[in-house]
């Protein structure tokens, strides 16, 4: 862990939230890509089985 | 087009929505200023001319959802796409219509709420310069945005939030010029940064506003 | 209009057009996507270990310095994710591929984080170098509006039933929004030269950056553009997804 000084709040929190934020974005759309699969996947089989 | 200006103001005045709506939110948001920040007559009078500004914006906002709705909803629209008259200056036509029944009571009356909230006396002539400059491109920006949410149901609020951004550029440079000149400063930049913002979105904003009609018509 | 079945479509045109073919873009991104995720994470980790650890404190800034290895990259994606939305708003409406309407909506709220982390990350040094969270600074205000034309877009998308009649409308907003994004610029530029003495506050950072910053900046840039690349490619292929599975739901209704 390197010295930050006085300064540590700044930079540790500016650090935390910018990769919390990331984060959240990426879990967010990982899960909306994933529910978004196994929706069409299901409207497809579905569609298959009715023609 | 002449008739469809006439039926535009007539409607306004008739549904009494036009001049008195507008007008008295124009006064109430004036009134409110200075129980907010306090009756000093010399901080009011320093931030007069960004009050006023915000004020008769606001109150252009205000009246913006029923430019395009009422047409909307009965059908006049449809008509009008289809008349031989462009819709880009049917569009023109309202937001002149809009600018009669809003914009110009507005330049009329701010200079009765300058004395509420002690603008300094020079400040008076570039006050309602500036408005006048300025209030045109606030309701042709406005029909864009009214253009934009017309399909939408309680749209008034989305209009509020993709208007307001755009309304920017002529708020700074139309408060610039009545702040300048209430202390007594140049005005010429600002001013023609303002007249260059309002011919520049009248020539051009009218066909922005008839795209997004026409995809909301389709 | 549904979009079009992979069935549909009798000849495939070649070059980078034939990636408006949803099909084969899904395909694409998906042989792309892990490389790109792999890709940013590794420059990511690097560039901000490099830069949290291994880097000297500012002589004038001390640690808070450390800051920019965030602040100058989301900046720069939360500018170039508006020009991206902006490019492909245009091909929609001059090409009308559906990927691309769809890309420029999932772009948006990639950029609106990148706004965030770009204005909460620059209040946060701000706090100790000038002495307030929030100054009207002409680039912070900027942003602020930058911000609130990203949400504006956003809430337009998200109040409009029909996609295509979305897609056409957001794209007329995201052009007309460009032109007013730059007035505002150099009307808030000018506006704030006006309001105070010179803009004292704002360090040119690029000017005095030495090189032991330099370097590891220029990895994090390269992670910010990496992981914005595969978060829009993903998300272009769940929109993607999503329209499909709504053309096919309301084929199913109609029988």
């Amino acid at each position: 862990m390197p010295d930050l000084g006085k300064y540590a709040d700044a930079v540790l929190s500016a650090y935390g939230v910018s990769l919390l934020l990331l984060a959240l974005l990426i879990v967010w759309t990982l899960r909306q890509g994933r529910r978004a699969r196994r929706a069409l996947q299901e409207v497809e089989k579905r569609s298959k089985r009715d023609a | 087009m002449k008739a469809l200006l006439r039926r535009d103001l007539l409607l306004a005045m008739r549904a009494g929505g036009g001049f008195g709506l507008g007008l008295a939110f124009f006064l109430i948001v004036t009134v409110l200023v200075p129980f907010g920040v306090g009756p000093q007559s010399e901080l009011l009078s320093r931030i007069a001319p960004g009050i006023l500004w915000i004020g008769a914006l606001l109150a252009c906002l205000l009246s913006l959802d029923r430019l395009l709705a009422l047409d909307w909803e009965d059908g006049t629209l449809d008509l009008l796409a289809t008349s031989p008259l462009p819709l880009e200056a049917a569009l023109s036509i309202k937001a002149l219509a809009h600018w009669i029944t809003t914009g110009l009571p507005l330049v009329l009356a701010a200079p009765v709420f300058g004395v509420l909230l002690s603008l300094p006396d020079a400040g008076y002539v570039w006050l309602v310069i500036s408005l006048a400059l300025g209030t045109p491109a606030l309701s042709v920006i406005g029909t864009f945005g009214a253009a934009l949410t017309v399909g939408v149901k309680r749209g008034g609020l989305l209009m509020s939030l993709l208007v307001l951004p755009l309304y920017v550029p002529t708020l700074i440079f139309g408060a610039e010029v009545a702040r300048r000149g209430a202390e007594g400063m140049q005005t010429t930049t600002p001013l023609l940064m303002l007249a260059g913002i309002t011919a520049g979105v009248i020539a051009i904003m009218p066909f922005a506003s008839a795209a997004a009609l026409r995809v909301n018509l389709r | 209009m549904s979009m079009t079945d992979e069935t549909s479509i009798p000849k495939r045109p070649s070059g980078f057009w034939s990636y408006a073919n949803p099909v084969k873009f899904l395909g694409f991104s998906e042989r792309v996507l892990p490389a790109l995720w792999w890709l940013s994470g590794i420059c990511l980790g690097v560039g901000l270990i490099w830069g949290f650890f291994f880097t000297p404190d500012d002589f004038r800034q001390g640690s808070t310095v450390k800051i920019i290895y965030l602040h100058v990259p989301s900046a720069l994606m939360a500018i170039n994710a508006w020009f991206m939305m902006l490019v492909a708003s245009l091909i929609w409406i001059v090409r009308r591929h559906h990927v691309s309407a769809l890309a420029a909506k999932a772009a948006a709220p990639v950029g609106v984080v990148m706004t965030l982390i770009a204005l909460f990350t620059g209040a946060v040094w701000g706090q100790p170098m000038w002495g307030t969270w929030w100054a009207w600074d002409p680039r912070l205000t900027s942003f602020l509006i930058l911000f609130l034309f990203y949400l504006g877009y956003m809430a337009l998308w998200a109040a409009i039933d029909d996609p295509d009649t979305a897609a056409d409308l957001t794209s007329v907003l995201c052009l007309v929004g460009s032109v007013f994004a730059v007035l505002s610029r150099y009307a808030v530029n000018f506006w704030n030269q006006g309001l105070h003495q010179g803009a004292s506050l704002s360090l040119d950072k690029e000017e005095n950056v030495a090189d032991v910053f330099y370097f590891p900046l220029l990895v994090c840039i390269a992670g910010f553009v990496l992981i914005f690349l595969a978060l829009v490619l993903y998300r272009t292929g769940t929109e993607i997804r999503l329209r499909r599975t709504r053309a096919l739901q309301a084929r199913e209704a109609r029988v």
